[in-house]
């Protein structure tokens, strides 16, 4: 009895520490499209018709509608309507391979709505029964330089293919011939960021469960119909292709990117895993933040529950407790006394214990100063399943270790540390990694402001809350794990 | 926080208030290259914001064994101490004050640099008359160590404290008060305490900053204390804005 209840406890830690990492509710899908926000909810499509839908972007289920079954749309907001790529595919591998790429239109993504109306499908782009491409897996890019409006479609058999569309109505420019710009890949997309044009595609083995080797990679090109180069200089059209996530631990098969800019500088790819050991090896979304290295993308990870040092950008000071600093009774061993024939002796770090009757009892002030390991800097971060979420992530609460003193937004937009948990909305943190790696950290709520106001260093040792600034290394913060 | 009063008294601050005569930096040289006799001129803050204006209390004497003791208790023991308070008035060039101060002999300085046993001082409380001095920095940093030694009042060891005053002409909300200061620190508007720095602090610009305050329109006294243990002791003062960037729409006087 006493093991199946230690099994039944590591299992169930084991669901907790993964319902940390993954989408919750019923994120079943495959060859999700680019996500799409549309009356504050979240619309992603997939392979086959239908979709998820998710009214915080962390807990997602059934519910989105797209006729024409087939396989792999993609989504773009283009002015105040929603236009809907798709494919009616060939055979798959081995089958046929005339494709047909078609697209269409709706006022709103939400199927409750009275404006809910596809308009007929139109075909853009096709491939014979034969040929060295597969018209299926269309991806929809805007080119923020021109305004143009292009599609990539293509598979494993032969190559990938731009061509442009009409951004009023979704057809084929006319005379628009079709570019080869990669060969032998899934799912393309391409993007737009510092004037390179990146083109996004699926390499590995699709749709072989847990030993899919789906994997995402990524070539980029002064130009958007190319040729798109990798970090080696290879061109995508022979193969070519930088690494932008593969496997992870307990999750195989990454595959179908697709880029959402929430803010400046927060950016997050939708994709999906081919199984996920922890759920039954089904197909789910994943969301992941993008981070930019030397303008090559590649994946963030999910924030990890743990305990941390929570470090300014500003200065690299540590958050803590505006508490007194504690001296720790050790002798100075300066170096030119020591004995070397001392015997050397292994001191502990400082404890809670040790310091927590020199703190006040009720609410502390928060203050950023020097890591020194102490108990006042030590950062317990727990998730918070019931309180809900955000695109890609859930709410946290951040703890001084040990205790249930928990950061919160204060009145007036400051920040303290209050000396219970709660579940306050003040209480609730929202963490998410930006495109330089650093982190920005939002409270669910601010006491008496209507605002979205991040965690920020007015000072070097000063927290405090205030706008959103990317361009700021006051707003950005590093999370060094230390249990 | 709404600082709300507005006062500034134009009454001497001590009966032992005498009228200097002496100008200060023609009597002590060493502080010419840190400080200048202000001019009776209204002052603005610096090219940063940075308020250069201040009447200088010489140093108290408050031996300790390192700038570490500084933990946020020992500075509001010693430093919160009402001192700017109550019926607190804005001391005249010249105004002298009379107190009980730890005494310590002097640190031995014979090797080139203090000796630090990093055991509590032996003191003795002795009375001790201070005078206040109007001066402007020459630098956005005022250099406490430099005022001590320069007047010959002071070196390690010391508190010294610092007024001036904030004249804005029309309301400005959303303002911070941001200090550097070497060593901890501690600073009040009108009297009421703003911010604290508190550990062996070096002078940084923007160490650390108050919440947001809302300067109304009038005067307003700004008042700080610096303590230091061993080594160089300064302080820079500005006013921020939302954005970090320095405030400059006000008037500095030192009466």
């Amino acid at each position: 009895m006493k093991t199946s209840m230690k099994i039944f406890s590591l299992a169930a830690f084991a669901l907790i520490s993964v319902s940390a990492l993954a989408q919750e509710g019923q994120p079943w899908i495959h060859d999700p499209s680019t996500i799409m926000e549309c009356d504050g909810k979240y619309y992603t499509f997939g392979t086959g018709g239908g979709g998820l839908i998710s009214e915080d972007g962390w807990n997602w289920y059934g519910g989105a509608v797209r006729p024409g079954g087939g396989a792999a749309p993609d989504a773009m907001k283009i002015g105040d309507r929603y236009l809907i790529a798709y494919s009616a595919t060939g055979g798959g591998l081995g089958g046929g391979h005339a494709g047909r790429v078609l697209t269409m239109w709706n006022k709103t993504l939400d199927p409750n709505s009275p404006d809910f109306a596809y308009t007929e499908a139109i075909e853009v782009a096709a491939s014979e029964m034969d040929e060295d491409c597969d018209a299926i897996d269309a991806g929809l890019f805007m080119d923020p330089q021109t305004g143009r409006l292009w599609c990539t479609y293509g598979t494993y058999f032969g190559f990938i293919r731009i061509v442009e569309l009409d951004p009023k109505t979704g057809a084929r420019v006319e005379g628009n011939e079709a570019v080869n710009v990669a060969i032998d890949c899934e799912a393309t997309t391409v993007i737009y960021r510092n004037g390179w044009y990146y083109l996004l595609g699926t390499h590995g083995t699709c749709c072989d469960g847990v030993n899919s080797t789906y994997n995402i990679v990524v070539g980029r090109s002064r130009s958007v119909t190319g040729p798109y180069l990798d970090n080696m200089g290879r061109d995508m059209v022979a193969g070519g292709g930088k690494m932008v996530i593969d496997g992870d631990d307990r999750q195989f098969g990454a595959g179908h990117f697709g880029r959402y800019i929430e803010d400046e500088g927060v950016e997050k790819m939708s994709f999906h895993w081919e199984a996920d050991l922890d759920r039954s090896a089904r197909s789910v979304l994943a969301i992941r933040p993008i981070i930019w290295v030397n303008d090559w993308p590649v994946a963030g990870d999910p924030f990890k529950a743990g305990t941390y040092e929570i470090s300014s950008v500003r200065r690299g000071y540590a958050l803590e407790l505006a508490v007194d600093f504690v001296r720790q009774n050790i002798a100075r061993r300066g170096g030119w006394r020591m004995d070397p024939n001392e015997p050397i002796v292994v001191h502990p770090n400082q404890t809670l214990e040790e310091v927590i009757g020199t703190w006040p009892e009720g609410e502390i002030p928060a203050r950023v100063g020097d890591w020194m390991n102490r108990p006042h800097q030590r950062w317990v971060i727990t998730a918070v399943p019931e309180a809900g979420g955000y695109l890609g992530g859930q709410y946290y609460k951040i703890q001084i270790e040990g205790t249930q003193k928990s950061l919160a937004a204060a009145e007036g937009a400051e920040v303290v540390v209050t000396p219970e948990y709660t579940g306050a909305p003040e209480q609730l943190w929202r963490i998410e990694q930006l495109i330089d790696g650093s982190y920005r950290i939002m409270p669910k709520a601010v006491p008496g402001c209507d605002c979205q106001y991040v965690l920020t260093s007015i000072a070097d040792s000063t927290p405090t809350l205030a706008k959103w600034d990317f361009n700021s290394d006051n707003c950005k913060w590093n999370f060094i794990r230390k249990q | 926080m709404i600082l709300a009063l507005a006062f500034v008294a134009a009454a001497s601050f001590s009966a032992d208030a005498k009228k200097k005569t002496v100008d200060l930096i023609e009597k002590y040289p060493a502080l010419a290259p840190y400080f200048s006799t202000p001019s009776s001129d209204a002052m603005q803050p610096d090219e940063l914001g940075f308020i250069r204006r201040w009447l200088l209390l010489e140093p108290i004497s408050k031996p300790n064994r390192g700038n570490t003791v500084f933990v946020d208790s020992y500075i509001r023991k010693n430093l919160d101490t009402g001192w700017n308070k109550g019926d607190f008035k804005l001391p005249k060039d010249g105004d002298k004050v009379t107190m009980e101060v730890e005494y310590q002999k002097p640190v031995d300085m014979s090797a080139g640099r203090p000796r630090m046993p990093f055991q509590e001082p032996e003191v003795e409380m002795v009375k001790a008359k201070l005078t206040w001095h109007a001066l402007d920095s020459k630098l956005f940093n005022v250099k406490l160590y430099r005022y001590a030694v320069g007047t010959e009042t002071g070196r390690y060891g010391i508190i010294c404290r610092a007024v001036t005053v904030i004249d804005v002409p029309e309301d400005i909300e959303n303002v911070r008060l941001a200090v550097g200061s070497n060593s901890a620190s501690m600073w009040w508007i009108d009297g009421e305490e703003v911010l604290i720095l508190s550990g062996d602090r070096r002078m940084v610009m923007d160490d650390a900053a108050s919440k947001r305050l809302t300067l109304k329109k009038g005067r307003h006294i700004l008042s700080g204390a610096v303590i230091n243990g061993p080594g160089m002791s300064d302080f820079c003062v500005r006013f921020i804005d939302e954005n970090g960037n320095p405030v400059m729409n006000y008037n500095i006087l030192n009466k």
